[in-house]
C-alpha cells in the first residue's frame, strides 16, 4: 500500500482546513468503502482527514417536527433512533438492509451518500472505466451490466448508486447541509447527486473542500407510513439488484401524499415523481399503482443484460404500495 | 442454521463423535499458518500478473523498480532461474503456469509476468503495482458456449476415459415412450478457500524447506523437486494447517516464485497471493454446457441414456471435467453414451474443484431425470428405484457396496416426502410459492498408496507419523482415532504427526480418498506393532516403531465399481415477482461406508450441501469478453451463499457396511455437494413449474422465465 497521511479532525473548521490545505486529501468517516478501495488502487490519498472524532454524532428533532442529523452519526444508531422508527422506518428498513452488524456500526451518514458504486469495472485497474480514469471508456456498457442502471444512465457510465440509506433519504426530501472556508451550504438530495452526462466521475454537487455536516429530514407525515424493500442476489451481503422506498398517505380513498424512491436503477437515488404525479389526488389500487410505475419507467433505457429491473422495479412498486394500502384500510 | 441428526454408539474411538485434536489451537490463534510463520531475515515476493489476455510481454520495466525503497529483485523471463516444467507428476503433467518466467508468451488474463521482491509485503505490492509491463497484444476469444465447432475429443488418460457408450441411442430414442432431450449450463465457478495460497522458501543447510498451505505435501515436494531438477530428498515440504483447499492446492505459481526467489536472494522468501489473483493462478471449474437425452418406456424403464458435456480448458494444458463420468455409475439403460468434449480458451486453465465432474454432471442428469419423472407420472424417487442397475451400467462389474436406494428411503421418510403431490405451481404461503426436489449422488471411491509408521513410546504413548493433509476437515483428529481403534488404547495417548514430506509418501486429500488411503496405512502399521507389542518385554527409549505400506494391499483390491451414494433433498420457496428463491430445507442421507469421526463428517456433508446450494443459486464468475478477465474477482462481487441464505441443514447417513473391503471406509469429502443443485432445482420447477436449466437461478432467471410463463 501507498504511504499517506493521516491526522484527525476535531471540529468541522479544523476538518475544512486540513482539506483545503491538502488537494489529495480524504475524509475518513467509518472507512468501509474508502479503505477498500485504497487497497485496491482505486483511491490514492495523500491524507486521510478522518473526521469520526466531530461533534456530528447527534440526531435531534427540529422545531418543525423534522429531524437533524449529524454527518458521523452510525448507520446502526440512525437506524435504531425511536424517531426514526417512528416517523420515518422505511429509513430504518433501509439502513437495515444495507451491509453488515460490523459495517453499519462503523459506516457514517455522510459516507454512505458519499460511496462509490460496486461496478466491477471500477473497482479493477487493469479495466478502463470513465468513473475511474476519464476518458477511458465505458466497458460495461457492452460487457457485464447485469446489475447496472436503467434510468438516467448516459453511454459513458451505466453504473449505479449502492447506498440503500440514500434512496428512503431521497424519497423523504432529505437536505445535505455542508461547511466550506467560505461557509456552511446546503443541497437537496435531488440536487446532491448530479446527472451522469460526459462526466461519471463527477458525482455530487459538493463544492471542493467542503465537509458534510449533516442531513435535515423534514417532516413529512406519509413518512410515518412507510416501507423500504430490497431485493438482491443473495439473502444478506449483498448490494440490491432493485429496491424501494415507498410512503403513503391515503384519506378517503384517495391518495393525498405518495412518496417513491428506487434504487439499483440508477447513478443516484431515483425519486419517482412521475409515478407519484400519477397518483397524487387518485385512488390507491393496484391500477394506479401500476400505472404509476409504468409512468416513470417509461423512461427507462434498459441494456440487454438488465431489462430484468424494469419488471422488478415495477412488481416492487405495485405490491409496495398495495401493502400500505392494505395496512391504511385497517 | 445448521443441524445433525441421530449419533453413533460410542463403541471405539471411531464412529464416536470426537472435536479436533488441534481444534483449540485453530481456535486461539496458537495454530499458524503458511503466510504467517516468522522467519529472521524474511523478504516478500509480490506476484505480477499480465492484464492481456493472450501476445507476449516485450518489455519489463526493472530498472525504476529497483530503486524504490526496499526492493531486492524483479524476477521476469528475461532474468529468471530456468526450471523444467516438462515432467510427468504424481497427476499428470503439470500446469505449465508452474513454468514460471521461461518466456514472453502470454496465454490468458492473469498470466505471471513478475515477481518483485521487497524487505516488506507493503513494499513489494507497491513495487509491483508500479511495474511497467509492455505487451504485443494479440486478439483473444474467451467466449465458451454449447455448439463451439472447435470442440474436441480429449484423448484417453488414467484420469479420464473421454467417451463410453454401448447400444444404438438413435434407435432406443426413436421407440421410445418418453424422452427429455434438454441443455444444461453451468458457470465458471471458484474455490474461495478462506486461507489464501501462501508458501515461504528458504535453503537450510542444503536443503530446501517450503512451509505451504497444500492438499499433499509429498506431492508439492516431488513436484518442486523435478520442476528444479533437485534430488527428491533435498526438498521439505511442510503443510502443518491449511484453510481449505477443495483441489486448488497443488503446485502453483506461488510456491515456484518464493523457490526462485529465495535461491537467487539467499534469504527466506515468502509469496502470497491476494484474492484477486487466486482467482486467476490456482485454477477453477470450468463452465459446462451439457447435452442429456434420455427415453423411457412408458412405465419408466430408461432405454436410451445420453449425456455430453462441454467444457473449457487453456491454450496451453487440457483439463477435462469429468460431467459425463456420472451416468456410468448411477443408470443403466439399453443404449448408454456418454461424452466429454473441450474446446480451448485464451483462460486459465481449470483444476479439480469439489466433486469434480460429479458436481456439474449432477445438475444436469439429475435435473433430467426429474423431468423425465414429470413426463412419465411417475414419482423421482420410485424412477430411480425403477432403474436401479446391478452391476457397472457401462464396466459390467459389480458395486462394493451399493445403498442408493436406502439412501432415498430413509430421506423420503424423513422429509415427509410420502406426502408430496406431484403437480408444480400449488403452494402457496403469501408472496411464496413452495416446492420440493429431490436428487440422487454418487463420488468414487478411491484409494492411493501410502506408508504409515506408529511408534510405541517408552512412556506409554503412541506416535503416528502419515504425510496426511488436513485441508480443515479433521484428517488429523480421524487418523488419531483411527490408530487409537487399531492399537485398541485410549485416542488421548496418540499423537499424530502430518503435513511434512519427511514423513513419506501417502496419497493428497482429494478425491475424497485421504481418510480411506491413509487409515488403510495407519491400520496396518498400528495392527503390526500391535503383535510386536504383544510378544512382551520392554520399550526401549527409542521406541518400537512398526511401518506399512499399502501399495501390495491395493494392488489386491478386485476389480469392483467403488461408489458413496447419496440422496438429496431441498425445500424452495420462490418470489416470481422479485425472482428471490430462498432454500427452506436440506436434506442428505449418505452411504459413505464407516464413519470414522460423525462430528467431522457431518461437518463436511453439510458444508458440501451448503456449497451445492450456493452453487445452484449463487456462485458465477463472470468474464469480461474485452478484456478477457474477470469483472467479480472477489468475494463482494464472486457471491457465495451467506449465512442468511443457509436454512435447515440435515445430513445423515444409513449402514453402508462394504463386504470383504480391508478398510471399510468410502470418504465424504465430495459426495455432500453432489446433486443439491439438482435437487434444488427441481424444487423450484415444483413450486413455479418452471424448469431452470442455467445455474445460478438467478433472480433476473427467475423473472425472465415468469414472464415467458403465463400463470407462474
Amino acid at each position: 500500500m501507498r504511504e499517506f497521511g493521516y491526522q484527525r479532525a476535531h471540529d468541522v473548521a479544523g476538518a475544512v482546513a486540513l482539506l483545503g490545505a491538502a488537494p489529495d486529501a480524504r475524509l475518513l468517516g467509518g472507512g468501509t468503502n474508502l479503505v477498500d478501495l485504497m487497497k485496491a488502487g482505486v483511491e490514492r490519498p495523500g491524507l486521510l482527514v478522518d473526521v469520526r472524532d466531530l461533534p456530528l454524532d447527534e440526531i435531534r428533532a427540529t422545531a418543525d417536527g423534522g429531524l437533524r442529523i449529524g454527518a458521523t452519526v452510525s448507520n446502526s444508531d440512525l437506524a435504531a433512533h425511536p424517531a426514526v422508527r417512528r416517523h420515518y422506518p422505511a429509513l430504518t428498513q433501509a439502513l437495515l438492509a444495507g451491509a453488515s452488524g460490523q459495517l453499519r456500526n462503523m459506516a457514517t451518514v455522510a459516507g454512505n451518500l458519499l460511496q462509490r458504486t460496486r461496478c466491477g469495472y471500477f473497482a479493477d485497474l487493469a479495466k478502463p472505466c470513465n468513473k475511474r480514469a476519464p476518458g477511458t471508456g465505458c466497458p460495461a456498457v457492452t460487457g457485464d451490466h447485469r446489475n447496472h442502471a436503467i434510468l438516467g444512465a448516459s453511454v459513458h457510465c451505466v453504473a449505479t448508486h449502492p447506498s440503500d440509506m440514500a434512496v428512503a433519504l431521497a424519497a423523504f426530501d432529505a437536505v445535505v447541509t455542508y461547511e466550506t472556508a467560505d461557509g456552511p451550504g446546503e443541497l437537496p438530495l435531488d440536487a446532491f447527486y448530479l446527472p451522469v452526462g460526459d462526466t461519471p466521475h463527477i458525482e455530487t454537487a459538493l463544492p471542493a473542500g467542503a465537509v458534510i455536516t449533516g442531513v435535515t429530514l423534514p417532516p413529512v407525515l406519509a413518512a410515518a407510513h412507510s416501507r423500504y424493500r430490497k431485493v438482491r442476489e443473495r439473502a444478506s451481503y449483498a448490494f440490491a439488484i432493485g429496491s424501494v422506498a415507498t410512503a403513503l398517505d391515503v384519506r378517503d380513498g384517495v391518495v393525498r401524499d405518495v412518496r417513491l424512491a428506487f434504487g439499483a436503477v440508477a447513478s443516484r437515488p431515483w425519486r419517482a415523481r412521475a409515478a407519484e404525479r400519477v397518483l397524487v389526488g387518485g385512488p390507491a389500487d393496484a391500477d394506479a399503482f401500476a400505472a404509476a410505475a409504468d409512468a416513470e419507467l417509461a423512461a427507462a433505457e434498459p441494456l440487454p443484460g438488465n431489462r430484468y429491473k424494469v419488471t422488478l422495479t415495477r412488481n416492487l412498486v405495485v405490491t409496495e404500495l398495495a401493502r400500505l394500502a392494505e395496512e391504511a384500510t385497517r | 442454521m445448521t443441524t445433525t441428526t441421530g449419533s453413533s454408539s460410542a463403541t471405539g474411538a471411531t464412529g464416536a463423535g470426537r472435536t479436533r485434536v488441534e481444534g483449540r489451537d485453530k481456535v486461539t490463534g496458537a495454530a499458524r499458518y503458511a503466510g504467517e510463520i516468522p522467519f529472521a531475515g524474511l523478504a516478500h515476493g509480490w506476484l505480477v500478473l499480465s492484464t492481456i489476455a493472450r501476445g507476449r510481454v516485450t518489455a519489463v520495466a526493472d530498472e525504476p523498480v529497483l530503486a524504490m525503497p526496499g526492493v531486492l529483485a524483479v524476477l521476469h523471463h528475461g532474468n529468471a532461474p530456468r526450471v523444467d516444467a516438462d515432467y510427468v507428476g504424481m497427476l499428470g503433467r503439470p500446469n505449465p503456469v508452474v513454468g514460471l518466467f521461461q518466456h514472453d508468451r502470454v496465454p490468458f488474463t492473469g498470466w505471471p509476468v513478475a515477481l518483485v521482491v521487497a524487505e516488506t509485503s507493503e513494499q513489494a505490492r507497491e513495487a509491483a503495482e508500479a511495474l511497467v509491463v509492455g505487451y504485443e497484444e494479440e486478439p483473444h476469444d474467451v467466449a465458451f458456449r454449447a455448439g463451439r465447432d472447435d470442440a474436441y475429443r480429449p484423448e484417453d488418460s488414467p484420469m479420464v476415459q473421454a467417451d463410453a457408450g454401448k447400444g444404438d441411442v438413435r434407435a432406443q430414442l426413436d421407440g421410445a415412450a418418453f424422452v427429455v432431450d434438454a441443455q444444461y449450463t453451468t458457470p465458471e465457478e471458484h474455490h474461495c478457500t478462506m486461507e489464501p495460497h501462501a508458501a515461504t522458501a528458504r535453503w537450510d543447510d542444503g536443503r530446501l524447506d517450503v512451509i505451504d498451505s497444500n492438499q499433499g505435501s509429498g506431492w508439492v515436494a516431488a513436484e518442486i523437486a523435478q520442476l528444479f531438477s533437485l534430488d527428491r530428498d533435498s526438498v521439505r515440504v511442510r503443510s502443518e494447517h491449511i484453510g481449505g483447499a477443495f483441489g486448488s492446492k497443488g503446485l502453483s505459481a506461488h510456491q515456484v516464485a518464493a523457490v526462485m526467489a529465495t535461491t537467487v536472494l539467499g534469504r527466506p522468501v515468502r509469496v502470497v497471493m491476494t484474492r484477486r489473483q487466486m482467482f486467476s493462478l490456482v485454477g477453477y471449474r470450468s463452465p459446462t454446457a451439457q447435452r442429456v437425452r434420455i427415453a423411457a418406456d412408458a412405465d419408466g424403464r430408461l432405454r436410451a441414456f445420453d449425456h455430453e458435456a462441454l467444457n473449457l480448458t487453456s491454450t496451453v494444458h487440457e483439463f477435462v471435467e469429468t460431467s459425463a463420468v456420472l451416468g456410468r455409475v448411477l443408470y443403466d439403460a439399453e443404449a448408454h453414451r456418454t461424452r466429454h468434449r473441450v474446446v480451448r480458451l485464451d483462460v486459465p486453465t481449470p483444476t479439480w474443484m469439489r466433486a469434480p465432474g460429479e458436481a456439474p454432471g449432477s445438475f444436469a442428469i439429475e435435473s433430467a431425470l426429474d423431468e423425465l419423472a414429470e413426463k412419465c407420472g411417475i414419482d423421482p424417487i420410485a424412477l430411480r428405484a425403477r432403474n436401479e442397475p446391478a452391476t457397472g451400467p457401462v464396466s459390467g462389474l459389480p458395486f462394493s457396496s451399493r445403498n442408493v436406494l436406502a439412501c432415498f428411503e430413509e430421506g423420503a421418510r424423513r422429509f415427509g416426502w410420502a406426502d408430496r403431490d406431484p403437480r408444480p405451481g400449488l403452494r402457496r404461503e403469501g408472496r411464496w410459492l413452495l416446492g420440493t426436489g429431490t436428487a440422487a449422488a454418487s463420488y468414487p471411491s478411491g484409494v492411493g498408496r501410502s506408508t504409515a509408521a506408529v511408534t510405541a513410546e517408552a512412556d506409554g504413548t503412541f506416535t503416528v507419523r502419515i504425510n496426511a493433509s488436513d485441508i480443515g476437515t479433521g484428517a488429523r483428529t480421524a487418523m488419531t482415532l483411527v490408530a487409537a481403534d487399531a492399537l485398541q488404547v485410549n485416542p488421548d495417548l496418540v499423537r499424530t504427526r502430518i503435513g511434512d514430506s519427511d514423513l513419506g509418501h501417502a496419497m493428497i486429500a482429494g478425491g475424497s480418498t485421504g481418510t480411506r488411503s491413509w487409515g488403510w496405512a495407519v491400520r496396518l502399521a498400528a495392527a503390526d506393532l500391535r503383535e510386536r507389542l504383544a510378544l512382551g518385554g520392554g520399550i526401549p527409549p527409542e521406541g518400537i516403531t512398526a511401518r506399512s505400506d499399502t501399495a501390495d494391499a491395493i494392488d489386491a483390491l478386485p476389480q469392483q465399481e467403488r461408489h458413496s451414494f447419496g440422496a438429496q433433498f431441498a425445500e424452495a420457496a420462490v418470489d416470481v415477482t422479485t425472482g428471490e428463491v430462498r432454500v427452506r430445507r436440506l436434506l442428505g442421507i449418505f452411504a459413505a461406508g464407516a464413519i470414522v469421526n460423525p462430528l467431522t463428517a457431518r461437518s463436511q456433508l453439510t458444508g458440501g450441501m451448503t456449497w451445492g446450494l450456493s452453487m445452484a443459486l449463487h456462485e458465477e464468475a463472470v468474464r469480461d469478453a474485452a478484456t478477457g478477465g474477470h469483472v467479480n474477482a472477489d468475494l463482494a462481487g464472486y457471491h457465495v451463499a451467506s449465512h442468511a441464505d443457509v436454512p435447515l441443514v440435515e445430513a445423515d447417513w444409513v449402514d453402508d457396511p462394504v463386504p470383504g473391503d480391508p478398510v471399510g471406509i468410502k470418504g465424504v469429502g465430495e459426495i455432500g455437494i453432489v446433486g443439491v443443485a439438482a435437487a434444488i432445482a427441481n424444487a423450484v420447477w415444483h413450486a413455479t413449474g418452471v424448469r431452470h436449466r442455467e445455474l445460478p437461478i438467478r433472480p433476473d432467471r427467475v423473472l425472465r422465465a415468469a414472464g415467458e410463463t403465463p400463470g407462474a
